[in-house]
């Protein structure tokens, strides 16, 4: 039986990431990377579309997508630590597009062949566009890893640096695990960056609990929506 | 006479306006109750921005066609590069966008102008949702191609 928090942690994932990804809009290396971290923030943005709609229904209290969004304080979002991690470097962007994708599509597969049929839809759809942000991150993770020194040494911080968050995000479906780690270790190893030892490993986004940069990232989502509220184009 | 089910399917994407949502494989189903009708469509991307003009366009052409339409939208079976039509690739590629090759078969695409198999990706995404960027190294031109998904 799906519920309505298992839908709206999904939701939260995609809408929290699209949100770091379409801040690099025109802060990018390059102008075709601006055109595709547009394209995957609006993928993701889809995705959290059709999550937040169907959670709304199975809440039954009458939220749809936009009161979901726009109207939750940072307590009430079930988003990973993950996704929120501000982007110090365009490394850190990619180290985390990387982790989360490879896992979204193990997740997004498994769902598609699940029960719920309206999640299993969604899923279908997503898997697909998944294995395009893997494959853009697998990439960049490579291209930056085993590039230049420079490029290496911070490809490996942002590595180093978000590895720890990881574990919240796997830890929702443990029987994944394995496969996604084949994924990950395929790419590092190409890019000869080394995976960090499990060590720390920060929890918490699941149940509200979540890091400073979060309200930063809601105040800027929401300040529109507040300022003006039921307000249309 | 026209039926609404030919209205409706003339109605182009307005990011690629030289297919119909026909041509692409948008177009799932009409269905006629008196002056009522249902249209089903799919989204080609879970985010794909053109929806809501498609849906307001369906609307518009069915009504030009003396019907009130409600438009439904179904993600299953989701949406493949696989279902543009033989007519809507030919119209890609008339209008300088390379029409996706099979999703199975990851070859790149023939460059639209010359024809040439010659060609290389610049970006693996482009303009829209839908498309990515690619150059031909015979005639060097830039073209867009509409990605296997």
């Amino acid at each position: 039986m799906t519920t309505f928090d298992q839908v709206l942690g999904l939701g939260d994932d995609a809408l929290v990431a699209a949100q770091r990804l379409a801040q690099w809009c025109a802060r990018a290396p390059e102008l075709e990377e601006d055109v595709a971290l547009a394209n995957i923030a609006l993928d993701q943005l889809g995705v959290a579309r059709l999550l937040l709609t169907y959670a709304g229904e199975l809440e039954g209290a009458g939220r749809d997508e936009d009161a979901l969004a726009y109207l939750r304080t940072d307590r009430e979002f079930r988003n990973v630590l993950l996704v929120e991690l501000p982007d110090r470097d365009y490394a850190v962007l990619m180290a985390k597009l990387l982790f989360l994708s490879a896992f979204q599509r193990l997740r997004y597969e498994s769902l598609a062949a699940g029960d719920d049929e309206r999640l299993a839809g969604i899923a279908a759809k997503a898997v697909k566009e998944s294995a395009y942000h893997l494959d853009h991150s697998a990439l960049w993770t490579v291209r930056l890893g085993d590039g230049t020194e420079l490029s290496h040494a911070r490809m490996q911080d942002a590595v180093d640096e978000v590895w720890p968050y990881t574990h919240e995000l796997v830890a929702e479906a443990p029987s994944l695990r394995p496969a996604w780690l084949s994924t990950v270790d395929d790419v590092l190893t190409g890019a000869t960056l080394t995976r960090p030892a499990d060590a720390w490993q920060p929890g918490g986004g699941r149940d509200g609990r979540h890091t400073e940069a979060l309200s930063y990232l809601l105040a800027e989502m929401q300040v529109l929506h507040r300022a003006h509220p039921g307000a249309r184009w | 006479m026209t039926t609404l089910r030919d209205a409706v399917a003339g109605v182009e994407d307005p990011e690629l306006r030289v297919v119909t949502i026909e041509d692409l494989g948008i177009l799932r189903d009409v269905t006629v109750d008196g002056d009522r009708a249902t249209v089903t469509i799919t989204p080609t991307y879970s985010g794909c921005p053109a929806m809501d003009v498609i849906r307001a366009d369906i609307a518009a052409a069915a009504r030009r066609a003396g019907y009130e339409a409600e438009v439904r939208t179904v993600l299953s079976p989701a949406w493949s590069t696989d279902r543009i039509t033989e007519s809507g690739r030919a119209k890609l590629a008339a209008a300088g966008i390379a029409p996706p090759g099979p999703v199975l078969l990851a070859i790149s695409p023939r460059c639209p102008h010359c024809g040439s198999p010659d060609t290389q990706q610049l970006s693996r995404f482009g303009s829209t949702a839908c498309k990515s960027l690619w150059r031909c190294r015979a005639c060097a031109e830039p073209f867009d191609a509409v990605k296997p998904l």
